[in-house]
């Protein structure tokens, strides 16, 4: 069928610094630069093009640009070129809309109407330079109260605790979806810097069961890969109800993913699609889910924390208070930018609301209710920086996970087309030439780079607040004021008017 | 409570929570138990998951949900009826019950055998998967009701409707719906609209009467029928007609 879709970007090639090298030809997986031997030209079809900028980055000339295609429909508040472009394919395909990343849309990024304080005069700041900061966090259940001894040893029976060194985690991205070199970069960024990955529903290959004590191993409404050796290679074991970029729908990752290595730790057939449902078939209530909690943790004999992850929805404050009640010694809170592999367009750009009024709402929540201390909070979807980060332990969480900031340390230019299997970076394919492009020991050290950037920036953010220790930062939205917010937006994030 | 002799030993489970009745399989396991009787089960849940070693258990009594759970490599047989979840994401091993199973009876079987003498709940055999030689089996000696063998990703799962009385059909509707792996051998009557959408009808082959009858047979042994009564009745094969049921739902 005749496509009515115009291409979305333009192709520039200066043509007295073109050297017709092909390495664009050679790295380009969309099939958008080709060499024309008649002409001895290198020549676009543009209409291929995702913006991915993979042929920019690697143009040894720097002789190309990619830009947006300006193409201007008329004048439309209400038929962006989005809204037409998206119905065009649809009428072509009749298929849902599939996308990849986290919600692009214009949703209020609330991180950036709060801000943090610092010390002035009245107490003084500390410089983290010389003086001890601590970013060590511990995740799992808290007891209501400890017990000392004489000798003041401890004699409450701790529920099992991780500690990580730095309250940044690297979220759930299954093997199948991300490569297996990107799963290696991840497990040995977290394994230096003293934080945990996590392997996503799609099972652990067996050749990163060394990192298990930095790994947080998943199981999913698919099942795939779980079993008792799985379970007990893994430092924690989180149970994924729900992501904050499909809440409510299952997986499909698509047959072209599923490769030989992917169809041997998922358990079925090469090429074909692995389909997780929508609902666990053995969770439809909170007490099936503490069942869910207490087979894990019987498989595991109470050696671990258990963790089950949700997407931040409506009633996200009821539901999370009913996992700590299940059972849940961590829950994880996935907001309404979480990314994702592949997803209904319709669904990730609909569905869900804001991390950060889903968090502040559980954790207020669980404080009302005093439960709090039973279960660590974990937030996940669009943390960008490390004053996200602080933002978001002053609202309340634990620890963190970061997802598309980590996969952009690797190299991901953000061009969502994580669902098409071909990503041009190397990442989000299991085509074994595309991944090859990720070299593992690279990858560590972009990933531990960036964490380390990030630890250092915490710690000047607490000095410059006057603690010592993340702990004192945890939950004290005192230290957050709002700007450009509503009463009610204020009242929901516990936090108050900037200048008040 | 406890007796034992060597490595039989036989437990008297009444009134005892899932985690102390699990405690002191652990413990009889650690201590190389290699047969332990359970006398007066009564729903707890989780039997036999998280043990370490081979070691068959024999139940008397109703356990609860998730019997055999991420088990591998244990032996259960219950003489009584088993709850939801039996065999859960099990591994290795194998079930035996002598009564009804209910639903969700195999989620996600990565390997191992499960025989259920007579009916079995919703949902029968979901997710099933298997690789090369880890194929896990579920026989059922009655009928299912609705979804059996829903996602199925592979290993085999029979279904002998042996307490259908004549022309009744198995009530079962959305057989095999989503089904893109393994293959499902059904004996006696089923409609067309009972089917899932996405499931192919054969006669059986030579190989497929192979993979059949032994399996057959094991259930006779279990259950103590005639295995040859059971394969003079007619079965038919149900397998996936596609690799990717749901491969032209999106649009790229």
């Amino acid at each position: 069928m005749k496509t009515y879709l115009p291409s979305r970007f333009i192709v520039e090639r200066d043509k007295d610094r073109c050297i017709r090298c092909q390495v664009c030809v050679n790295q380009c997986s969309f099939d958008t630069h080709y060499y024309d031997c008649d002409d001895d030209a290198i020549c676009a079809s543009e209409n291929n093009c995702i913006g991915c900028h993979r042929c920019v980055s690697f143009c040894p000339t720097d002789a190309l640009t990619v830009r947006q295609n300006p193409l201007e429909y008329k004048s439309n508040y209400n038929w962006t070129a989005e809204a037409i472009e998206n119905i065009g394919k649809q009428a072509e395909t009749g298929g849902v809309l599939l996308t990849g990343m986290g919600n692009d849309k214009g949703y209020p990024i609330y991180w950036d109407h709060l801000v943090l304080n610092a010390s002035q005069v009245t107490n003084p700041s500390i410089d983290p330079l010389r003086e001890p900061m601590e970013l060590t966090t511990y995740l799992g259940r808290k007891p209501n109260e400890v017990e000392l001894d004489g000798d003041g040893k401890l004699v409450t029976k701790l529920a099992p605790q991780v500690r990580i060194e730095i309250p940044v985690m690297f979220s759930a991205m299954s093997y199948g979806a991300v490569s297996l070199n990107v799963h290696k970069s991840l497990a040995r960024a977290a394994e230096q810097m003293g934080t945990l990955w996590n392997t996503g529903e799609g099972g652990l290959h067996p050749d990163l069961y060394q990192y298990g004590d930095n790994t947080i191993v998943q199981t999913a409404s698919g099942r795939f890969g779980v079993h008792a050796g799985y379970l007990d290679a893994g430092r924690i074991v989180e149970i994924k109800i729900g992501q904050g970029a499909k809440p409510g729908i299952g997986g499909h990752l698509p047959g072209e993913k599923v490769s030989a290595e992917v169809s041997m730790t998922r358990m079925i057939p090469q090429g074909t699609d692995a389909l997780s449902p929508a609902p666990h078939h053995d969770i439809y209530s909170i007490e099936d889910l503490a069942q869910l909690v207490y087979a894990l943790k019987e498989a595991t004999n109470y050696t671990k924390p258990i963790s089950v992850k949700i997407a931040a929805v409506h009633n996200a404050a009821a539901i999370a208070s009913g996992m700590v009640r299940a059972g849940a010694d961590i829950i994880v809170l996935d907001g309404l930018r979480g990314s994702t592999g592949a997803a209904p367009k319709v669904i990730r750009d609909n569905v869900g609301i804001p991390i950060e009024l889903a968090l502040a709402s559980v954790d207020t929540r669980l404080r009302q209710e005093g439960i709090r201390n039973q279960a660590s909070v974990v937030i996940a979807g669009g943390i960008r920086n490390s004053g996200d980060v602080a933002k978001a332990i002053a609202l309340g969480a634990d620890a963190v996970y970061i997802g598309t900031a980590a996969l952009i340390a690797l190299g991901c230019h953000v061009c969502q087309q994580c669902h098409t299997g071909k990503c041009a970076w190397g990442i989000c394919t299991t085509d074994l030439a595309l991944t090859k492009r990720i070299n593992p020991d690279i990858g560590a050290r972009r990933l531990a780079n960036m964490l380390r950037g990030w630890s250092i920036e915490l710690k000047d953010i607490l000095g410059a607040m006057g603690v010592n220790a993340l702990e004192s930062l945890r939950g004290n939205r005192l230290h957050l004021r709002g700007v450009g917010l509503t009463d009610s937006e204020l009242e929901i994030l516990g936090v108050r008017m900037a200048g008040s | 409570m406890i007796q034992a002799t060597q490595n039989e030993v036989t437990v008297d489970v009444a009134g005892l929570n899932f985690r102390e009745l699990n405690l002191i399989l652990r413990e009889k396991v650690a201590c190389r138990a290699e047969k332990i009787t359970l006398l007066n089960v009564c729903g707890q849940r989780y039997i036999g998951t998280g043990l370490e070693r081979p070691v068959s258990i024999d139940i008397v009594g109703t356990p609860g949900n998730n019997l055999g759970s991420f088990m591998d490599g244990q032996c259960i047989s219950v003489y009584g009826n088993a709850q939801d979840g039996t065999g859960n994401t099990m591994n290795e091993g194998q079930i035996v019950v002598h009564g009804h199973a209910g639903d969700i009876t195999g989620l996600a079987a990565r390997g191992g055998k499960i025989f259920i003498r007579d009916d079995v709940g919703y949902r029968a055999g979901i997710h099933m998967k298997e690789y090369q030689a880890k194929k896990p089996a579920l026989v059922i000696g009655g009928t299912a009701q609705d979804f059996a063998g829903e996602y199925m990703a592979g290993g085999v799962l029979i279904l002998l409707g042996l307490n259908l009385k004549d022309g009744e059909c198995h009530r079962a509707n959305y057989i095999g719906t989503g089904m893109h792996g393994g293959v499902m051998y059904l004996r006696g009557e089923v409609d067309e609209f009972q089917l899932g959408k996405e499931v192919g009808v054969a006669e059986l082959a030579d190989d497929d009467y192979q993979v059949l009858r032994e399996y057959v047979n094991e259930y006779s042994d279990h259950f103590d029928c005639d295995a040859k009564e059971i394969m003079s009745g007619r079965f038919i094969k149900l397998y996936p007609r596609y690799l990717r049921p749901y491969g032209r739902l999106y649009a790229y």
